[in-house]
């Protein structure tokens, strides 16, 4: 699947930037228009699968008018959770839509997922969840934001990438056995999408992205995002996971440009 | 410059507007629907100020929403902000010679906000020295492009103007004479944005912190928020009384705008600390943090949501 991603990223990027190609799939889509590029999304993806629309197993919520189009929360509720063996999210009209994968590990509580993403033009977002049984379940949002994939850092490249690779983790509440917790990771990375221009030299600084994170819990896996361009800059994921054990939560982390990164944290577990 | 030329130069183009605008307003060139309509305020002797409108960049308004002017010494004028286009900057360099004739010797680029720089292009014929904080060409060489395509597509090629870079580059702090006066500029450190500079003219007195001071109009983080509340105690000990703030009236007492700016940024600091302490998610957050100040600032809900992603961003890694 990622193949194909990075493909289509280097294709239409391209076309992006030479003259405002951005800008013809844009605000004033057709919903036909709209329809007939998520059908040659989704094939690209999954191929012959059929995706099937669902109210029930994921939605997808994000707000309606972006206020930042470089950091657009996105949060992904599956209420029938024991179901869940992944998820997708795809920004249609992103230079690279296919923003993330997420796979869920034993250790897993998939109830609900939270990601920030580029949103490079009105849109509609796609989520995916997977079945454990291999079927597939689509919901979409329409969001309106535009340029958050071209949008500058505010920063040097040099000054962007300080500290790249640290890493935290925050829990919420305390752990009680037998109950999921909530964990926020936080990663430094630039998540470079080869969209950001460098006026003087003329020349866009190379995509440099988290391509890869795993996190696990003890021997268990939690989950395994494979990422892309459309993750902002610092990416932040909230998840949930099982406090059954001991940990300790160990977190990896690698980027299209060998960069690896490792951690591990004090797990909170039940104390009695 | 006696008031009547000022006001009279202001009013005719907005009295033909107004004859005209009820007739036919998508006639009439939208450069002199917008730009011609303002006027300048006198806001110190020789200094020139007019009010940008508390506003976005719109196809109408040739994003003349900062606000921009010029101060005249015996031996030349300084250009105190460019204009948001080539089209503002236009206009800002006939008002100048409407009134004097010396040359335009300094032109200031206060930060790399588009309302605030596309200007300066219109006063390339005049070659004067573009003044800019030491970390503007770096802000500009990110994001001058992007600017430029992003108002390209608001007010097409031909009114919006090219990049332009400061020829003196202010490490700390500089001093020009312009004759009878002198302009003090201070480099800030990252606050607003990453690049203000601010100026102080002992002809009036006035301070020009750019938008490192918003009056009325709600502040837009670019920078730093810990970082501006620390300027804003740097800009409190400037000796000036009176400023020209970036946005809001023409010129405001000092005090009382750094009070009411000090007080939304703390706000924003203290609640935005809060709700990541208490685990409320970036998405939650943009909508309660600093709530109780709505009703304090125009164009609120434009940017407080922005204001509070900015500042979760930054304080969520304290």
């Amino acid at each position: 699947m990622k193949p194909f991603a990075l493909a289509l990223a280097l294709s239409l990027s391209a076309g992006a930037i030479s003259a405002g190609a951005a800008h013809a799939a844009g605000a004033s889509d057709t919903d036909e228009e709209r329809a007939a590029r998520w059908r040659e999304i989704q094939t690209s993806i999954f191929g012959d699968r059929k995706v099937e629309t669902t109210d029930a197993l994921i939605k997808v919520d994000a707000p309606v008018r972006a206020m930042d189009a470089a950091l657009v929360p996105i949060t992904l509720t599956m209420p029938e959770k024991d179901r869940i063996a992944a998820v997708h999210l795809i920004i249609d009209d992103n230079p690279s839509p296919y923003a993330a994968q997420v796979t869920f590990g034993p250790a897993a509580d998939p109830g609900e997922l939270k990601l920030r993403v580029r949103v490079n033009n009105y849109t509609n977002v796609h989520a995916v969840a997977e079945t454990k049984d291999g079927k597939l379940f689509e919901t979409t949002k329409f969001v309106k934001a535009s340029g958050g994939c071209s949008a500058p850092m505010g920063m040097s490249d040099e000054e962007a990438m300080k500290g790249m690779g640290d890493m935290r983790l925050k829990f919420a509440g305390e752990p009680q056995g037998g109950k999921p917790m909530e964990a926020t990771l936080m990663i430094r990375h630039p998540n470079f999408s080869g969209m950001q221009m460098n006026q003087l030299t003329r020349e866009y600084t190379p995509a440099r992205y988290i391509q890869r994170v795993e996190v696990s819990y003890g021997a268990k896996n939690v989950l395994t995002l494979t990422g892309d361009i459309s993750i902002s800059s610092n990416p932040v994921i909230n998840f949930a996971f099982l406090p059954e054990g001991k940990g300790p939560i160990r977190v990896v982390a690698s980027d299209n440009q060998n960069g690896r990164w490792e951690q591990s944290f004090d797990a909170p577990s039940p104390s009695n | 410059m006696p008031a009547a030329a000022v006001g009279g130069g202001g009013w005719r183009p907005s009295r033909r507007a107004a004859l005209f605008g009820g007739l036919c307003l998508c006639c009439l060139p939208s450069l002199s629907r917008s730009a011609e309509a303002f006027a300048m305020d006198e806001v110190g002797p020789g200094v020139f100020v007019r009010r940008g409108p508390d506003a976005e960049a719109t196809a109408e308004n040739n994003d003349a929403i900062a606000n921009i002017g010029f101060i005249v010494g015996t031996e030349g004028v300084l250009v105190t902000e460019s204009g948001g286009s080539l089209a503002d900057g236009r206009w800002l360099r006939a008002e100048i010679r409407k009134r004097t004739d010396k040359p335009i010797r300094y032109v200031v680029l206060s930060h790399v906000h588009p309302d605030h720089c596309f200007g300066a292009a219109a006063f390339a014929e005049d070659r004067p020295v573009f003044v800019g904080h030491r970390d503007l060409r770096g802000a500009l060489d990110a994001r001058g492009a992007f600017y430029r395509t992003r108002l390209v597509e608001i007010l097409g090629e031909e009114r919006t103007g090219t990049v332009v870079y400061p020829t003196l580059e202010v490490r700390d702090e500089a001093e020009i004479d312009l004759g009878g006066r002198k302009l003090r500029f201070t480099a800030h450190g990252v606050a607003h944005t990453n690049c203000d500079l601010s100026m102080l003219d002992t002809g009036s007195g006035l301070l020009f912190p750019a938008d490192l001071l918003f009056v009325g109009r709600v502040p837009s983080l670019d920078g730093s928020l810990i970082g501006w509340l620390k300027e804003i105690e740097r800009l409190k000990g400037m000796g000036a009384s009176r400023a020209v703030p970036g946005h809001g009236p023409t010129s405001v007492e000092l005090a009382a705008g750094l009070a009411d700016l000090g007080r939304y940024l703390s706000r924003l600091r203290d609640e935005t600390r809060k709700a990541i302490a208490a685990d409320l998610p970036i998405d939650k957050a943009v909508s309660t943090v600093a709530g109780d100040e709505r009703g304090n600032w125009s164009l609120f809900d434009l940017y407080n949501g922005r204001n509070v992603t900015q500042a979760y961003k930054e304080l969520e890694w304290e």
